[in-house]
């Protein structure tokens, strides 16, 4: 069957549009390469003294690790919820379904800057009574990360429910199972892709998450974005653009494997 | 068979951690920063009578919403062209089109920011080619003002206008393109009279987040605007940061929640929630 492709006009319109698209993860790459000390150009010569830099001054490494370990703590503690929570909606199908998901998927729809002084307000409440868990403290930010991720780890979970075949659990009920069966041995294993995808993508959110971390953190608690929005305010540091290019390539070399294994899986 | 009770038992055990936890961490203190904004400085209705007479907050308001406006039209316009590519093309221009949409979007927003500071500032790429080849000699202010705005807004919020594009598209019939074109409708004929006007829905949805995100839009404005330019999201930052004016911050943000209600209220008429996917 014949079908209808885009015109010369489009494709070259196309062109523009994906070189825009690229442009500012190009740029970065000779940025990085720059043996100035600010933010310039490379003139002639070469220096990777941005790349040590990372390593070699502590602040990157620490708040790498403590990102990784926010992200973690964040996206377990937001799967988790997530998951019992489809699992009520999918197994019971109580009334309000449909208002309770609404209310579940707040964080995802309201401003950001709305949630960052809802969460701003939270955490500096439970300073008054907690020091290792509010304001400006890991845990705090680790919590407020899960606010945010959850609800893209239940539309996630709920749409790979969505997909799984009522028939297989009523089997599992009128052969006597317990709710408790029903749910880690026999849904669970068929969900268990859209369970990891959602852990993943939780993680992924809190880690690159700015926005809500910006209110609620100050001096302490410094991720990795933290850390790179404190070197973009004021003068700007070349050791972002090393940075930046570090994860473009693992960007691209994970979509590079996603995209690989969609494809040996035969799905799109 | 099981009992009612039991079954209305299991909903409330597995749903009740999650439904507790954003009541507990997102609904009440929300509710507290309602709060701020009537009783913060004093008691009453000043925050939201500030709002209306104060023109710093006055002047952020309209060029929020001038901005997300040139934002919409401009990345709308841009994640057509390229989603029909991305739809439509050959296989080889398909997997193009996916990188270019799908890199950037999976590219953390400071990166993305960071990148056009790169490219447009006074040292950056840009600047630096335009004075080798001696178009200009002084270098053009392309970042810290309302155009470096711009340009990184529209980066970042092209992806996201192509996925209710790419649906909308998706979901249209060949057969009628086809049958314009046997019937001697050029290829701009086809494409402006049958193709847009079938792929409606997705438009509006596309410019409808976009819109949305623009108004609540934090961290791009703040680094390509350098303070010059601040838009709602950073004026409410800096209510709480740096001028301790935490009652109008708050209530900027009740009126932003309310804004942004409405619109998707109104955005739900038009197109059911499953189009934008």
């Amino acid at each position: 069957m014949p079908t209808y492709r885009p015109g010369p006009v489009s494709l070259i319109i196309a062109a523009f549009v994906a070189l825009f698209l690229l442009m500012p993860l190009l740029a970065v790459i000779p940025v990085s390469l720059t043996p100035s000390r600010m933010l310039a150009m490379p003139s002639g010569e070469l220096s990777l003294r941005h790349y040590r830099a990372l390593i070699e001054d502590p602040r990157w490494l620490q708040s790498i690790l403590l990102s990784i370990r926010i992200g973690i703590v964040s996206s377990a503690f937001s799967t988790v919820l997530a998951l019992c929570f489809s699992l009520g909606v999918w197994m019971f199908q109580p009334r309000f379904t449909a208002a309770l998901v609404g209310f579940v998927l707040l964080p995802m729809v309201v401003p950001p800057v709305v949630s960052a002084i809802t969460l701003y307000f939270l955490l500096t409440s439970i300073s008054g009574f907690s020091s290792f868990f509010g304001y400006d403290t890991w845990l705090g930010v680790a919590m407020a990360h899960a606010v945010m991720t959850v609800p893209f780890a239940t539309v996630l979970i709920l749409v790979s429910l969505s997909q799984l075949d009522r028939r297989i659990d009523l089997a599992a009920r009128g052969l006597g199972a317990t709710v408790w069966e029903r749910a880690t041995r026999v849904i669970m294993p068929n969900i268990k892709f859209g369970i990891i995808t959602a852990a993943l993508l939780s993680f992924v959110l809190s880690w690159e998450e700015i926005g809500v971390t910006l209110f609620i953190t100050s001096v302490n608690a410094i991720t990795l974005p933290r850390l790179m929005w404190m070197g973009l305010r004021d003068n700007i540091d070349p050791a972002i653009a090393a940075l930046s290019v570090i994860l473009i390539i693992i960007t691209v070399l994970v979509l590079a494997v996603r995209s690989f294994v969609a494809r040996q899986r035969g799905g799109h | 068979m099981r009992s009612y009770l039991s079954d209305r038992m299991g909903a409330a055990l597995l749903m009740a951690p999650l439904l507790l936890f954003l009541v507990v961490a997102y609904a009440w203190p929300f509710l507290g920063v309602v709060k701020w904004s009537f009783t913060l400085p004093t008691p009453g209705l000043g925050q939201y009578e500030a709002l209306l007479t104060d023109d710093l907050v006055q002047s952020v308001f309209i060029r929020t919403l001038r901005i997300a406006a040139v934002v919409t039209v401009v990345s709308v316009a841009a994640a057509y062209a390229i989603t029909v590519v991305w739809v439509r093309g050959t296989p080889a221009q398909r997997l193009i089109a996916e990188f270019c949409i799908l890199v950037p979007f999976w590219i953390s927003v400071l990166t993305r920011a960071f990148g056009w500071v790169a490219l447009l500032s006074n040292r950056g790429l840009i600047n630096t080619w335009l004075q080798a080849i001696g178009f200009t000699s002084e270098p053009l202010a392309l970042v810290r003002n309302e155009f470096g705005v711009i340009v990184g807004m529209t980066h970042f919020l092209i992806p996201f206008a192509v996925f209710p594009l790419a649906s909308a598209m998706r979901s249209l019939d060949d057969r009628v393109l086809l049958a314009a074109r046997g019937l001697g409708s050029s290829r701009m004929r086809t494409f402006w009279t049958v193709f847009v006007p079938m792929t409606r829905s997705g438009i509006i949805g596309a410019a409808m987040i976009v819109f949305v995100f623009s108004l609540g839009f934090f961290v791009t404005p703040a680094i390509l605007g350098g303070g010059r330019s601040v838009m709602i999201a950073e004026l409410i930052y800096l209510r709480i940061f740096q001028s301790p004016d935490w009652g109008l911050g708050a209530a900027i943000s009740v009126v932003l929640v309310l804004f942004v209600g409405a619109l998707m209220a109104l955005l739900f008429r038009y197109v059911r929630p499953k189009q934008l996917i």
